[in-house]
């Protein structure tokens, strides 16, 4: 299946061991000459092929290439690739990967260009190359005092052949001008803040029209029939035209339903309100959320498929000093970036052009070829930047909804927009789940038995025959590789049947899991009486290395185990920090409490520990919160640092606000106003962001973009039961502390 | 047909008299700074001035607008970045995407046209817009900047 094959490299276990970026669809490339270029002028622009969507990906791929290019950051500019991985090598901007995949080879590329500007350098000054040096935008030959700005080589440097990989000497980490050093700013920084960056919604071409879709608003459903008179009396309305349902399980294409097609978007949105349309619902017409919680209890409250399983459990189970279990409800969420999907499409010549704000260019190009039933080199997708993604925007639904209203308009250009309606009835949704926990301590409080049921539709459910049970890359995201030393530990995963799309949301499964992990670890800590914090320590164990694969998780986030392992010292490490950062153990008013957790995600180590204050009425703030994070060596600690900001924020509003629920198979949340996300008066007052430091850039990197968010919430949710002794089970919290 | 001085400059626009001001910026005028993101003034991200008071324009039709009141939006706050909030985001790295903060920096400017020395509270109760990559600390920061004309004082 090629979607499956080129858009969906998190969801397979790494094949014939090949591991990182060598896993992913059409691997990496390093050729300078398709990621430099220098003009005569000495600007330098790197084409950055992976997609903006606030991580700073633009920045520190940049910043990459200019620290090994010698080049001088005032001359750097920064353009954007094309969907486009025969060229390119893999544009998936998903799974926390860019840097950790790409900084190596962008750091060859940029060393392969500075070595062709010295060759051409040594060339015409017939010098031997070892005597030249380039240097901040310039190249010397120190014996005869001559140097030659970059622009000037830029020519004769274009003619050489590229080096060799092999040859091509970095430089030491001790000289890195930008890597690794908060120097220079975001490179997209003016464009943002004088609203001349464009996003997919702000793309335009002469003679573009404008185009809102009324989707079946249960998913599986489908028109039964329509009257489009009265929409097309509203003036603007050019045509109205229907998009066929598609297969279920649907990947990613478009939902199908009626398109209104106008000379502007408000016309759009108005002829769609005209427009009557009866829905069939199909099968997941009953779909509602409290009986689905209650189903999923229930499957959680008895065994299920072992997915991990070390000692013997029920034996340690029946011989513990003191039993404690607890479930814990996650519900769905929407990623809801702040720009929702939109896109713009059109056919020239039997040639689509697409412009479009996604996450996932080259399955978007090979969607858009497949149902426009075009080849995929007469289709190109222009990527702009994201308003945000955090996984909704790695489904190119949207993209092909802008290809198809084109292609009924005979090729003009339309734009399709999401309302933020549509972005949160017919959403790529994160999953729902029970996580049952128990454990059997020993007489002395220790944990001595494990059991972890974890109850969630998968992902999968959206590519092929519901499997009902989550895939290697959703159990490694916690359920499986949590790193504990305890001697007898199961994880099961029962059924849990699918009924609206089930999608990648930032952190994806890490959310629930962390959630109840780490809220688990501080019941337990309750029950045997010790403090939280050095209960977790505990819990973690001594420092040592884990091979992830000998605990059950095959998949290790498509990272080489050995170059990957777990290690629980760095883990250790951050909790400590996190504790520290936050005065754990100083004393707090009445009302007020803090609460701390610590996950592994993504290859990094990231703890929080969260203050909160309980005021009258159940009235809930988050004073502070310290957050700390071992994500390996960094290339820009400032994007490390905002990331960090942006997860606590986005982990404080999963944790107190945000929640989508069904009833009969349609999404209750209509926008924001019940939606509820954080704005900045609920969000934490003070957050405290601390970067282990690791200068060792021979050591792997570790992903950034998404391990801050799993211990947000149970950090914050410990810290509700310190403050109050009420326990949070279910998220969000919303008025649970009113009574 | 609606008349709109937007940014100094008189615009006449062939536009249905219901059309929220937003739309009409964005795809009759062409100005695509003013971003739509909820279409309910929740969010603010189509936040704009009108008379220098913040507006959200996208759940106020043109027909409620004269072609005497100012519309400014982020293209017409300055010339070139260099308000004081503008340079204050730049100072401070405040955005992720980028995509509320054009909202977020016109209602910042007319925060600071009120209020000239803000408190942490008047900016919380202020600053309604929605940003969902979370980059609140460093809206509050960058507010502080600007009020302090650029110099971070303690």
């Amino acid at each position: 299946m090629f979607v499956l094959a080129a858009g969906l490299p998190t969801i397979l276990p790494a094949q014939e061991n090949k591991f990182g970026a060598d896993g992913m669809p059409n691997g990496w490339r390093d050729d300078p000459t398709i990621y430099i270029s220098l003009a005569e002028d000495g600007t330098v622009t790197v084409t950055c092929h992976r997609s903006e969507m606030g991580q700073g990906v633009r920045t520190s791929i940049a910043m990459v290439v200019a620290d090994e290019l010698e080049a001088d950051w005032a001359r750097v500019r920064v353009a954007q690739a094309w969907g486009d991985e025969e060229r390119f090598g893999n544009q998936d901007t998903d799974g926390s990967r860019s840097l950790r995949h790409w900084f190596m080879p962008m750091r060859r590329a940029g060393g392969a260009a500075r070595t062709m500007l010295e060759q051409a350098a040594a060339a015409q000054w017939g010098v031997p190359e070892n005597e030249v040096r380039a240097a901040n935008h310039v190249v010397t030959h120190a014996p005869s005092g001559r140097s030659l700005g970059y622009g000037a080589l830029a020519r004769a440097a274009a003619m050489l052949p590229v080096p060799d990989r092999g040859t091509v000497r970095l430089k030491e980490s001790s000289a890195f001008r930008y890597i690794g050093k908060d120097t220079v700013g975001l490179i997209d920084n003016y464009d943002f803040t004088t609203g001349t960056a464009v996003y997919g919604i702000d793309a335009r071409v002469e003679g573009m029209l404008y185009a809102v879709i009324a989707r079946p608003p249960v998913y599986g459903g489908k028109v039964a029939s329509y009257d489009a008179a009265n929409a097309l009396k509203v003036p603007g309305v050019l045509k109205v035209v229907t998009i066929a349902p598609p297969p279920i399980p649907s990947e990613f294409e478009p939902l199908g339903g009626v398109a209104v097609i106008a000379r502007n978007t408000w016309a759009a949105i108005k002829g769609r309100e005209a427009l009557k349309v009866n829905w069939e619902d199909g099968p997941n017409a009953a779909y509602s959320s409290d009986t689905y919680r209650a189903r999923l209890s229930e499957a959680a409250g008895k065994p299920g498929k072992v997915v991990r399983n070390e000692g013997d459990v029920e034996r340690a189970m029946a011989g513990a000093a003191k039993r404690v279990s607890a479930e814990y409800y996650i519900p769905h969420l929407a990623q809801s970036p702040m720009e929702p999907p939109a896109a713009l499409v059109r056919i020239v010549d039997g040639a689509a052009e697409a412009w479009a704000c996604t996450q996932a260019p080259q399955a978007t190009r090979g969607l858009l070829a497949k149902r426009l039933g075009l080849p995929v080199e007469k289709v190109k997708v222009n990527v702009t930047l994201l308003g945000g993604g955090f996984g909704r925007k790695s489904k190119p639904d949207f993209v092909v909804e802008a290809g198809l209203c084109s292609q009924a308009m005979d090729g003009a250009p339309v734009k399709v927009t999401w309302t933020r309606e549509d972005d949160l009835h017919h959403g790529y949704y994160h999953t729902v789940s029970v996580e049952r926990l128990e454990a059997g301590l020993d007489a002395s409080g220790k944990p001595v038995a494990w059991l972890h049921r974890s109850a969630a539709p998968t992902i999968g459910s959206i590519f092929a025959p519901d499997p009902k049970h989550e895939l290697p890359f959703e159990l490694g995201m916690g359920l499986v590789n949590t790193p504990f030393d305890i001697p007898n530990i199961r994880a099961e995963n029962p059924e849990a049947a699918a009924h609206v799309r089930i999608g990648w949301f930032r952190a994806v499964s890490n959310i629930p899991h962390a959630f109840a992990i780490q809220s688990f670890v501080a019941e337990l800590a309750h029950a045997a009486g010790r403090d939280p914090k050095d209960y977790l320590l505990e819990l973690i164990g001594p420092a040592r290395i884990i091979d992830p694969t000998k605990i059950g998780d095959v998949w290790n986030h498509g990272e080489d185990p050995e170059r990957y392992p777990i290690d629980t010292g760095r883990l250790r490490r951050v909790v400590e920090t996190a504790a520290e950062g936050i005065g754990w153990g100083r004393s707090l008013p009445k009302g007020s409490g803090v609460g701390i957790a610590g996950h592994y995600s993504f290859v990094s180590y990231i703890a929080v520990a969260a203050e909160v204050a309980v005021g009258d009425g159940g009235r809930l703030s988050i004073p502070r919160v310290d957050i700390a994070i071992d994500c390996g060596p960094m290339v820009n600690p400032d994007r490390v640092r905002s990331q960090m900001e942006g997860a606590v924020i986005m982990g404080a509003g999963l944790a107190t606000s945000a929640e989508i629920s069904f009833k009969n198979g349609r999404a209750e949340q209509n926008n924001f106003d019940t939606y509820e996300l954080t704005r900045i008066d609920s969000a934490p007052r003070e957050i405290r962001v601390h970067l282990l430091p690791s200068t060792d850039y021979a050591r792997p990197l570790g992903g950034v973009g998404e391990p801050g968010l799993p211990p947000v919430a149970p950090a914050i949710a410990n810290a509700v039961f310190a403050a109050t002794g009420k326990r949070i089970r279910q998220l969000p919290i919303r008025d649970q502390l009113s009574t | 047909m609606a008349s709109l001085t937007i940014n100094g400059t008189v615009h006449e626009v062939d536009v249905e008299p219901d059309t929220p001001l937003l739309w009409v910026i964005r795809e009759q005028v062409g100005l695509t700074g003013t971003k739509y993101s909820c279409g309910i003034a929740q969010c603010g991200a189509c936040t704009v001035h009108v008379d220098g008071v913040a507006t959200r324009s996208c759940t106020l039709p043109v027909s409620a607008v004269t072609p005497e009141q100012r519309i400014v939006t982020i293209e017409g706050l300055s010339p070139d970045g260099s308000h004081p909030v503008q340079k204050a985001w730049l100072e401070l790295d405040v955005p992720q995407c980028g995509y509320c903060q054009t909202g977020q920096i016109m209602a910042a400017a007319a925060l600071l046209q009120a209020n000239p020395q803000p408190s942490d509270e008047d900016i919380t109760v202020e600053m309604t817009n929605i940003c969902r990559c979370g980059t609140y600390n460093r809206i509050k920061a960058a507010i502080k900047l600007a009020a302090n004309g650029g110099a971070i004082r303690g």
